[in-house]
């Protein structure tokens, strides 16, 4: 099996996803990528060079396309919102205004 | 020792229709109460082996069933599933229940308002029994990867139900619940509900709207009913379906009446056989099942044409790439912050993210952020995520330029009947495979049915797939209903 991703580039994803991985987790994670990555290659068969991307099933539709004016928009209208102290119930650290964290900025 | 294994006999068990189930509620002599309170006792028997609830709502769906029972009473028109018992699918959200969506990370998280389907459900007087198991974050095909243990399969309970939304299929085939909620991003409902023998429907995408769906990938993820009969289905479906100004790409097209349009006849409708359906990988009693089911709908009247989607064979690789980038984006929100699992361990906020996403996440989750990460970072953005779109593309046009020719399309929903526990879970790539004839369905956005067509000798059941093109559920649901009709009863 061709190594497409290095046990550094494991390292670098995770970093780029916020994920800890575990030292036992890696060499794991880097095999399962290179599985997986040797058997997308396959697309390298196809030219879609003249292909437009597909990003969302509506660009297929003309019936629910936005045609770019704005239609597909809602009103920007003042509108009720969920319950502030039932949203911060679920906070795992609030002062019921707002929700706490650890530490942002080191000195 | 005694053998604690129960026989399938036990198990496996037809609900009511909706229809009779109705009749009893209005005319008092099923009162809604009593057939909740039948189910809750069912589920108490087999829950602790079969694994599909992760919760009970008792209070609400008695309270719920009371009220249907009081209108009753009072001879008022009672609204399409009152009295109903539904179950819903944890990752969507329902007041006054938690949703894990099957992960550690939502542990104990009790949603502060109810996703679209669900207030749909409850408008239309269902008793909502409760939440019901799946793959962490709907990722996962056999329902091994819920942080909360694995749904076992009613047939055979050494085996998987499917998944994602197997807890979903299972609770139906094992009569747990009337009719169940499930999402499918590339063959969560379809693929289980071929596991369990019992009926799913795969909306088109903007059918039903999201809102309240813990999002896995958001141009794919669709919500849709299960049931024990296309015709339920169908009556499920009618009243999920239709506009919601809180999804953007909720369409306003407006709802047939699904289930009078299942009950028409088929002749003359134009059905499309893809070789590349049935080629190598199929097993061979799959295959059986699936021909007869063909044979059957020949017998009916509808004209049978072979046809060809050549580009099916890329569906898996695009259907990976698209489906984890969005993944990643998405659950990029599950950081310890506002709601969820946060790590004691953190000293910055940095470690908080880190460690609080590592605890809480199972390996497949992880594997999948990993990787829809990865194909999106500088550098292989073009060659995988650009690459993936540009020829999901390709093979939506390639099923709208068949559906120019046919009506539908029908294939295996899955290459084999349910497969063991365990078989599949050290090999990432031989689990993703198991929705190769689903995906394609996803990337396009177009609708589905799976319906019972057969069993193999082991008596385990087989799903076939019936595709149409966007907004044509009327059509799937007539092929499915000709298709269930030629079943032994």
């Amino acid at each position: 099996m061709s190594t497409r991703v290095s046990l550094k580039e494991v390292e670098r994803v995770a970093e780029l996803a916020n994920l800890e991985l575990a030292e036992d987790e890696k060499p794991a994670m880097q095999r399962n990528l290179n599985a997986i990555l040797e058997y997308v290659a396959q697309l390298s068969e196809l030219d879609t060079s003249q292909v437009e991307p597909m990003a969302q099933v509506a660009d297929l539709l003309d019936s629910v396309k936005d045609p770019g004016h704005g239609e597909a928009l809602r009103l920007d209208a003042l509108k009720p919102s969920l319950n502030r102290a039932s949203v911060m119930e679920e906070a795992p650290d609030t002062d019921g205004a707002f929700f706490k964290t650890p530490k942002v900025i080191e000195r | 020792m005694t053998e604690t294994k129960l026989s399938a006999e036990n198990l496996v068990e037809k609900p009511a229709t909706i229809a009779a189930l109705r009749e009893g509620i209005a005319s008092g002599t099923l009162p809604a109460v009593e057939l909740a309170k039948r189910y809750y006792a069912r589920i108490e028997k087999h829950n602790p082996l079969l694994n599909v609830y992760l919760s009970l709502s008792r209070e609400q769906a008695l309270a719920q069933a009371a009220a249907v029972d009081a209108a009753a009473a009072k001879g008022d028109s009672l609204p399409a599933l009152a009295g109903i018992p539904i179950g819903v699918k944890d990752v969507l959200t329902m007041q006054g229940a938690p949703a894990t969506a099957g992960s550690a990370i939502l542990k104990d998280y009790y949603p502060p308002y109810d996703a679209t389907a669900v207030t749909k459900l409850k408008a239309a007087g269902a008793v909502l029994l409760g939440k019901i198991n799946c793959d962490e974050f709907a990722m996962g095909s056999s329902n091994e990867n819920s942080a909360y243990g694995p749904v076992r399969n009613p047939y055979d309970t050494e085996r998987v139900p499917g998944g994602s939304s197997g807890g979903s299929a299972a609770a139906v085939a094992a009569n747990l619940a009337v009719a169940t909620l499930g999402t499918d991003t590339g063959g969560s409902i379809r693929q289980p509900a071929s596991f369990c023998g019992v009926v799913g429907v795969l909306p088109t995408y903007g059918r039903v709207s999201r809102y309240g769906l813990i999002a896995f990938a958001s141009s794919l993820d669709r919500v849709g009913p299960f049931a024990a009969n296309v015709r339920d289905a169908a009556e499920v479906l009618g009243v999920l379906a239709g506009y919601d100004a809180q999804d953007a790409t909720s369409s306003r097209l407006p709802v047939p009446n699904y289930a009078a349009e299942s009950a028409k006849d088929v002749k003359g409708l134009k059905i499309g056989i893809p070789a590349e359906y049935f080629a190598a990988g199929l097993d061979p009693e799959v295959r059986k099942a699936v021909e007869d089911g063909i044979a059957a709908l020949e017998d009916a009247g509808v004209i049978v044409k072979r046809i060809s989607l050549k580009h099916t064979k890329y569906a898996i690789p695009v259907y990976y790439l698209v489906a984890t980038a969005e993944a990643s984006a998405n659950l990029a929100r599950f950081d310890g912050v506002r709601y969820g699992h946060r790590s004691a361990q953190a000293t910055n906020l940095s470690s908080m993210y880190r460690l609080s996403r590592e605890e809480g996440f199972g390996p497949e989750v992880k594997r999948r952020i990993l990787l829809g990460t990865y194909a999106l970072s500088a550098g292989y953005y073009d060659a995988y995520y650009k690459k993936a779109q540009q020829v999901r593309r390709l093979l939506a046009e390639e099923f709208l330029t068949a559906f120019a020719g046919v009506d539908a399309i029908v294939t295996p929903t899955a290459p084999t009947a349910a497969f063991k526990l365990g078989e599949k879970t050290d090999d990432p790539l031989a689990m993703y495979l198991a929705d190769i004839y689903t995906v394609t369905a996803s990337l396009a956005g177009i609708c589905g049915v799976t319906v019972p067509c057969g069993k193999t000798k082991a008596g385990l059941p087989v799903g076939m797939q019936v595709l149409a093109g966007h907004f044509a559920e009327s059509t799937a649901f007539r092929v499915a209903r000709a298709v269930e009709l030629a079943q032994p009863k």
